[in-house]
C-alpha cells in the first residue's frame, strides 16, 4: 500500500520561501488566418509549488483573456492534446510544473515544426496524416476473432519488443524537437517511423514489407541522422530514435 | 511567408546545438565537420591542380598556404576529420540498430535507452580523440 506522508513543519516552510508566489507568464499570440503577427501578451500569475504551466494557461483564459486558444483535454499527460514550447522546448503543459523550470519568467510558444492555427493550437493534419500512412493496425489475412481460428499466442519477451512504442499518445512533441522536420517538410518524422516500427516488430503482424517500402523513401528515415532530441522530450518513454534505428536495421540487414 | 505559417524552425532551428543535450551537440559537430571537409576537399582540389600552370604558379600557392593561418586552418581539418570519422562510426551503427539499447517497459521518469551512457562516452571520446589530433597536428605544423 502506497504512503503518503505529511511533510514536517521545517521542510514545508522551506519550500515555500524558495518557491516565488508570482510569476510571469508570457503567451505568444499570433492568428495568421487573419494576417496578424506574433506578438507576447504578458501576465502576472500566483503559483504555488504544484502548479502546472497549464493551470497557469486556464487562469490566464479564466480571469484576464477567455479569447486565448488552447487545445487541452486530460491534464494528466494521457491525450497529447497540450503540447506546446515552454522556454524553449517542446513539453507537455500539465506534465510541466512551474516550480521545475527554476524560472519567474515562464514563456509559452506553439509547437514549432506544425502550422499555428491560433494562438498556442497548432494543426496536426500532417502528424495524423503520416501516422495513417504507416498502417498503424495489424496486417494478416486470418484474424483471432473468427471461431474457427486460434487466439494469437504472444510471449511477455515478444510483447516487450513493441510495448513501449504503442505508448505513443501522438502530442507530436517529438516531430517539434526534430532537426530533420525543421527543415524538410516531406518528412515522415520521428512519431511516424516509431509507429511503423512498433508494427513491424508486433510478431502477430504481416506487414512488414509493406512499411519497410513506405518508409524506404527520400524523405523517409534515410533523414533521421540519429540527434536523439524526439526521444529527450518524449513524455511516455516511447523512444522513437531507438525504434527509428531499430527499424533501419531491417533495411540494411541487420536484423531479419 | 510560407515559412511563416508552417512554423518550422528552418536552418536556425536546426543548426541550434543546445536544448537536447550532448546528442544533439554531436548532431550539429558532425554536419559542420561535414561541411568543412567538403570545403576543405574543394579548396584542396583547387590548390593542386595550380601545380599544371608550371612551377611558378605552384610556389605561388604554397607561399598562399604555407603559412601560420594555412596552418591553423590544417588544424582545424585534422580536427574536424578525427571527429567526422570517430561519430560517424559511433551514428553507422547506431544506425543498424546496434549499442541503442532494448526495447522495454518505460518507466518513470522515462529516460530513453537510445540516449545510454555508451553513446554519450563515444561522443566524449571522439571530442577527446579530435582534441588530442589537433594538439599534435599544431606541435607539428606550428611546431618550427
Amino acid at each position: 500500500m502506497a504512503v503518503v506522508e505529511v511533510p514536517k513543519p521545517s521542510e514545508a516552510s522551506n519550500t515555500k520561501t524558495s518557491q516565488p508566489n508570482t510569476i510571469t507568464l508570457r503567451i505568444a499570440r499570433s492568428n495568421p488566418s487573419a494576417e496578424q503577427e506574433l506578438s507576447f501578451s504578458e501576465f502576472q500569475i500566483p503559483v504555488q509549488k504544484w502548479t502546472t504551466v497549464l493551470e497557469a494557461i486556464l487562469y490566464v483564459k479564466q480571469n484576464f483573456d477567455h479569447s486565448l486558444a488552447v487545445r487541452y483535454s486530460c491534464r494528466q499527460a494521457s491525450c497529447g492534446s497540450c503540447g506546446m514550447k515552454i522556454n524553449g522546448r517542446p513539453a507537455l503543459a500539465c506534465y510541466t510544473k512551474i516550480s521545475e523550470l527554476n524560472s519567474n519568467v515562464i514563456t509559452v510558444e506553439p509547437m514549432n515544426n506544425f502550422p499555428i492555427i491560433r494562438d498556442l493550437a497548432v494543426d496536426f493534419k500532417q502528424l495524423i496524416s503520416n501516422h495513417k500512412k504507416m498502417k498503424p493496425f495489424i496486417i494478416r489475412e486470418d484474424s483471432e476473432v473468427t471461431p474457427e481460428s486460434k487466439e494469437f499466442v504472444q510471449t511477455p519477451q515478444d510483447l516487450e519488443k513493441f510495448l513501449q512504442f504503442s505508448y505513443c499518445i501522438k502530442c507530436g512533441l517529438c516531430n517539434s524537437a526534430c532537426p530533420t522536420m525543421a527543415t524538410d517538410e516531406s518528412f515522415i518524422g520521428p512519431q511516424g517511423l516509431a509507429q511503423a516500427y512498433r508494427y513491424v516488430a508486433d510478431n502477430r503482424d504481416k506487414g512488414k514489407d509493406d512499411r519497410l517500402k513506405i518508409v524506404d523513401d527520400s524523405h523517409g528515415i534515410w533523414r533521421c541522422h540519429f540527434a536523439g532530441s524526439c526521444s529527450h522530450v518524449c513524455p511516455k518513454g516511447v523512444d522513437p530514435a531507438m525504434a527509428i534505428q531499430l527499424l533501419r536495421g531491417y533495411l540494411l540487414g541487420f536484423r531479419k | 511567408m510560407a515559412e511563416r505559417l508552417s512554423n518550422r524552425e528552418g536552418i536556425k532551428g536546426m543548426a541550434n546545438p543546445t536544448r537536447y543535450g550532448i546528442e544533439r551537440v554531436a548532431y550539429w559537430l558532425q554536419r559542420l565537420s561535414g561541411l568543412g571537409l567538403l570545403a576543405y576537399l574543394i579548396g584542396h582540389i583547387y590548390e593542386t591542380s595550380t601545380i599544371v600552370n608550371g612551377k611558378i604558379a605552384w610556389d605561388k600557392m604554397l607561399e598562399f598556404t604555407q603559412t601560420t593561418q594555412g596552418h591553423i586552418f590544417l588544424t582545424l581539418v585534422i580536427g574536424m576529420c578525427v571527429f567526422h570519422t570517430a561519430n560517424g562510426i559511433r551514428v553507422m551503427l547506431g544506425h543498424g540498430g546496434i549499442g541503442v539499447g532494448k526495447p522495454g517497459q518505460p518507466e518513470y521518469p522515462y529516460k530513453a535507452a537510445s540516449l545510454n551512457y555508451k553513446q554519450r562516452l563515444c561522443i566524449w571520446v571522439s571530442i577527446a580523440l579530435a582534441a588530442l589530433a589537433m594538439m599534435y597536428g599544431a606541435s607539428v605544423l606550428l611546431g618550427d
